[in-house]
């Protein structure tokens, strides 16, 4: 009996589409793009900021454009969607045990969420929003 | 086989990670505001100044804004290749060196403030 | 259908066949097969090889959800075929060996690669501490038990590998089970062999392969968790690498 056995190749460009659990992933690794694009918006803000009240006027002008508007809404929802999953498996990374128990994932996730809201809250406050 | 040196980038991920995970949706949400009009208080040329100028203000902002590039940067290359792009080394130097030289604008323009 | 717990079904089911000998590559076959509702997709395996088609290969051993063999991919799902209850499927059930594996012969995959990683981890005991017979036993609290219990539950099955993105993208990814376990050992109180294992798993073919996907923890029948073992590698190893460059002066 001869040994011939038969591989299947994992399709490179398009594996994820064969599992929705792998769609959610790549939704949770394409959130880099928007948050990336977002932190190139702030390091303008900053320059055009160290630049004078003229410049950072223009930097608010540019804000203001529809475009900016809609990139900010979509870069919202992926950013909220990066910090769902970033708590969801906090708890994978950073096991907490107390004497012969674990705390359970729900209490470790949702200290998270605790605290999220809150300073979520108080930058919101110091920000003058309230 | 030696051990990886990609803690080193990795470490930066996980903070990046986790410090976005908290900060950056109410970021958006503020200049959110400001794009439809409704511009925060603090978000106004003075306050903001007064913020950034002080050491605080500037370690506060170049920890988000450090953190955030290399994370994202790191995220980015693990993308590509998720995608199917497979030339990692070019990626891994291009997305590294996009957030290198943005941390160092980073800084520049602190120092200006 | 559930109403009827011992009542018979007609499952169709819709294997994938492949004979290396003849075979230039594999296609699905399908069988109608007179199955009780409480059966296991294994048990519709047996009934079909013993009654239908005795050609049929697949691995099986326990039918207890023990041994590991009987992985298999079920309507594109990794499962053990013992584990997975017929009364939870409707309609074709397609049957395939383990994704991201080379098929042997039908239902039987290639378990080569991961046996060889497996052996790598080192993945027992190496006393931290040498005892002889006569100094007694190696004592561990409960506590120290629970830091890695959940690690110790791996059955060796691979279905975590068949889920696993980036094992299928990257064949030489030490991998989900081989890295947990690994971890398994480190954990433990007894042992001494973290800085052996370290120079397989703290490299690019070992955990930083990973980009914490978490498909393998969804798949793991027997709860391992390999995902957050994996995790815990990268924040162990990441720790070790920036004391060993920045601070080489603090002993380990
Ligand atoms: S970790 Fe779970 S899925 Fe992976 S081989 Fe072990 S028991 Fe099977
Ligand atoms: S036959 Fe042993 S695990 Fe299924």
């Amino acid at each position: 009996m001869s040994r011939r056995p038969y591989v299947r190749e994992v399709p490179r460009t398009t594996w994820f589409f064969k599992h929705p659990r792998y769609m959610r992933y790549m939704a949770r690794e394409v959130t880099c793009i928007f948050i990336g694009i977002y932190t190139v918006i702030l390091l303008v803000g900053l320059a055009r900021l160290s630049e004078g009240p003229a410049q950072y006027e223009g930097f608010l002008e540019a804000l203001r454009q529809p475009g900016s508007v809609l990139f900010h809404l979509l870069a919202l929802a992926f950013s909220l969607y990066n910090t769902f999953t970033w708590f969801n498996v906090a708890p994978k990374a950073l096991p907490v045990q107390v004497g012969d128990e674990h705390w359970p994932d729900s209490v470790v996730s949702g200290g998270h969420y605790v605290v999220w809201v809150g300073l979520s809250l108080f930058i919101r406050f110091w920000a003058g929003v309230l | 086989m030696a051990k990886s040196n990609k803690p080193i980038i990795w470490g930066t991920f996980a903070a990046g990670g986790t410090l976005t995970a908290f900060v950056t949706p109410v970021l958006m949400v503020l200049t959110l505001l400001a794009a439809t009009g409704h511009l925060p208080e603090m978000l106004g040329y003075d306050k903001l100044h007064a913020f950034a100028a002080g050491w605080f203000g500037k370690l506060v902002i170049f920890v988000i804004l450090f953190l955030s590039l290399w994370s994202q940067a790191h995220r980015l290359r693990c993308t590509f290749y998720d995608f199917g792009a497979r030339a990692d080394t070019l990626v891994a130097i291009t997305v590294y060196a996009l957030a290198g030289v943005g941390s160092i604008a980073t800084l520049v323009y602190l120092a200006r403030l | 259908m559930t109403e009827n717990r011992m009542g018979t079904r007609q499952v169709e089911l819709e294997v994938l066949r492949y004979n290396p000998e003849t075979d230039q590559e594999p296609k699905f076959q399908r069988f109608t097969v007179p199955c009780v509702n409480e059966w296991c997709v294994l048990d519709a395996l047996n009934y079909l090889k013993d009654n239908l088609d005795s050609t049929l290969s697949y691995r099986w051993s326990c039918h207890m959800q023990v041994c590991g063999s009987c992985g298999m991919m079920i309507n594109g799902e990794p499962k053990l075929a013992c584990k997975a209850m017929l009364r939870d499927y409707a309609g074709v059930i397609r049957v395939e060996p383990l994704s991201h594996f080379p098929i042997e012969r039908d239902l039987v995959s290639v378990a080569d690669d991961f046996m060889a990683k497996l052996k790598r981890v080192k993945p027992y005991l190496i006393p931290g501490e040498k005892r002889t017979l006569a100094d007694g036993e190696y004592k561990q609290t409960p506590a120290q038990l629970e830091r890695y219990k959940k690690y110790a539950m791996c059955i060796n099955c691979m279905l975590c590998y068949a889920a696993c993105p980036e094992y299928g993208l990257t064949p030489k990814f030490i991998g989900p089970a081989a890295i947990s376990l690994a971890h398994r050992y480190n954990q433990d109180s007894r042992d001494g062999g973290r800085d052996e294992r370290q120079e397989e798993i703290a490299t690019s073919e070992g955990v930083w392969e990973c980009t914490f996907v978490g498909a393998c923890s969804d798949v793991c029948p027997k709860h391992v968790d390999p995902a957050s073992a994996l995790q815990q590698v990268k924040v162990a190893s990441t720790v070790d690498w920036y004391l060993e460059h920045f601070m080489s002066w603090v002993k380990k």
